[in-house]
């Protein structure tokens, strides 16, 4: 790598340790890129310059004293969901404009106890509803690899500042997909870790039995010195899991001889572009040229309903959660109503877009009375179906394989007007969520685009609860076999 | 499943969520083509099956009830939009 701002995390590691650059020197190659290509990407909401260049002369002594770990002086970006004491949080949202938190949420802990320097806070769909970014209230994120599209959302801006070198790595939080599908659409690696594996404390509540946080990196690698970082149980989160964590990178063996893998059914159907399918075919035949025992056919039937499922569960969830958006304890406040309801009811008229909007709509009519028994404990039964499913395959297989999404990044505005056509994008990632599995997306390769532009896609691994060791050991062997991770862009 | 207009105002209500007169028709059709969608899920027979509200099956968790120390009012009432004497202050809720 020539470009400062090219470097993983791990390279550049290499590089402190020999004392061949500073953590000043990153960070300002960091800024610097930001200033020269974010006017093109608008992957970031936030840029904190002076915090981040205090934070790398701070890294800068820890590594000269020899007390350094593997993420101090790394400059990286943290999805705008994310609360960050004297940095402001909006969630992409005008409602938190102009919030600032007065604490830092668990994995910006994590991060300062571990030396990283946070260079800004980036883009994404208000309230992380949304795949594209294009639901961000401020402006829109276009995807590195083709400008005129979109990058992938929520985590969008997290993904494309990874992609086109803005951030050596970032954090971004998964829902329905979230993690996933932009690193997907942006040519990165995305994992969303099993539910409970990092604390939610400081993570702007969306669907709370959903949400998880997670890295996105340009290579494997990267990937599990993140979650190194951020993963483990934290008492301010009750769900947060009681487990010792493993490191992950001990799992970067190269072996995966035996590993048996299921291909599922639904995450590569029938009726795809001969292209999108040859992605997922050349990713099998690549894992079972290192000694995986792959097979096609798993079928995961209630996976038919998981769209539906989600669709009621995260916007019940989000319903209650964002009642907490009244305008009286923080955030942008309607005053010139006649009563606090008057008031309320503007404040949250004002501050809110559309698909927020609507996600409260949808939320509050399935757990409205009458309604409660035929769509939300519904879901909740039919959630039971899925997660049963998976379990059973799950012990067939070490991992099941699918693709991350059935197209590669579509054109900005294309989808924003149909909101169910905008949910289609999600339906091979909200499974897992729903089933709390972790599941990797890992860059395999690339599809052309109308114009000739190269679109990168992915596949995804999934896994059994907590075992993101699994997804990390077959994504790197895979990685390391091809060269997708040697591509990036050209912005 | 489609939704009328006095539906859509009544969830709206009980949302706490305004709505100009003109983008009514808009979200009654999104909403009710979203929640067509849904229909099969709604036929579905799950007689018998448990609800699933949390991927993990995790015990409760308690804690001792200790005073610990949290945020300064001053941090608290950092972000209020309208604050008076370590309150937040807001318009008359009984009119």
């Amino acid at each position: 790598m020539s470009e400062p701002h090219g470097l993983t995390a791990h390279e550049a590691r290499d590089l402190l340790e020999r004392r061949e650059t500073t953590s000043r020197e990153l960070t300002q190659a960091s800024l610097d890129r930001i200033a020269a290509v974010d006017d093109k990407i608008g992957a970031f909401l936030t840029v904190a310059t002076d915090e981040a260049l205090a934070q790398a002369d701070a890294a800068d002594e820890r590594l000269h004293r020899g007390e350094g770990g593997p993420l101090t002086g790394i400059p990286l970006a943290v999805k705008d969901n994310m609360c960050t004491r004297g940095i402001r949080t909006t969630c992409g949202s005008r409602i938190l404009e102009e919030f600032v938190p007065p604490y830092d949420a668990h994995v910006i802990e994590r991060l300062n106890e571990a030396g990283a320097v946070l260079l800004g806070k980036t883009n994404m769909d208000e309230f992380a509803m949304g795949s594209s970014v294009e639901h961000s209230a401020f402006h829109p994120t276009h995807n590195p690899w083709a400008l005129d599209r979109v990058p992938g959302g929520s985590s969008g801006g997290s993904a494309a500042a990874v992609a086109c070198g803005e951030a050596v790595v970032a954090l971004g939080s998964d829902t329905g997909g979230s993690i996933r599908q932009p690193a997907a659409f942006c040519g990165v690696v995305g994992l969303k870790p099993t539910y409970g594996r990092v604390s939610r404390y400081g993570l702007v509540a969306f669907g709370s039995s959903l949400d998880q946080i997670g890295p996105l990196t340009k290579d494997v690698e990267d990937c599990a010195l993140l979650l190194n970082a951020v993963a483990g149980q934290d008492l301010r989160d009750a769900t947060s899991a009681p487990l010792d964590v493993p490191d992950f990178t001990a799992a970067l063996t190269g072996d995966i001889a035996g590993l048996k893998i299921g291909v599922v059914s639904d995450y590569v159907p029938e009726g795809l572009d001969p292209a999108v399918r040859g992605i997922a075919d050349s990713a099998v035949k690549q894992l079972e040229g290192l000694g995986a025992e792959v097979e096609w056919g798993v079928e995961l039937p209630s996976t038919a309903h998981a769209l539906a499922c989600y669709y009621i569960i995260a916007p019940s969830e989000a319903s209650a959660n964002l009642a907490r958006y009244d305008g009286v304890k923080y955030g942008y406040s309607y005053t010139e109503g006649e009563s606090m309801w008057e008031n309320m009811d503007k404040t949250r008229q004002f501050g809110f877009g559309d698909e927020v909007k609507r996600r409260i709509m949808l939320g509050t009519y399935a757990l409205s009375s009458g309604y409660y028994d035929a769509y939300y404990l519904k879901a909740l039964q039919v959630r039971t179906l899925i997660r049963r499913e998976f379990e059973a395959a799950l012990e067939r297989y070490d991992l099941l394989f699918g693709l991350v999404t059935p197209t590669p990044a579509f054109a900005l505005g294309e989808k924003t007007d149909d909101p169910y056509e905008m949910y289609l994008n999600d339906i091979f990632t909200m499974p897992a969520n729903i089933a709390g599995l972790p599941a990797l997306s890992l860059p395999a390769g690339f599809v052309d685009g109308p114009a000739g532009e190269r679109l990168p896609m992915g596949v995804q691994l999934l896994a059994k609860p907590f075992d993101e060791a699994a997804l990390l050991r077959a994504g790197h062997a895979y990685e390391q076999s091809t060269s997708w991770r040697d591509q990036r862009p050209a912005v | 499943m489609s939704l009328t207009r006095e539906e859509v105002l009544h969830i709206a209500h009980l949302a706490h969520l305004g709505i100009d007169e003109r983008e009514l028709p808009k979200f009654q059709e999104q909403l009710s083509d979203i929640l067509e969608h849904f229909a099969a899920l709604t036929a579905l027979d799950t007689e018998g099956v448990p609800p699933t509200s949390h991927p993990l099956a995790l015990e409760s968790v308690m804690r001792d009830d200790e005073v610990k120390e949290s945020l300064s009012v001053e941090d608290v009432l950092a972000n209020a939009p309208n604050a008076e004497d370590d309150l937040f202050r807001v318009r008359a809720v009984l009119n």
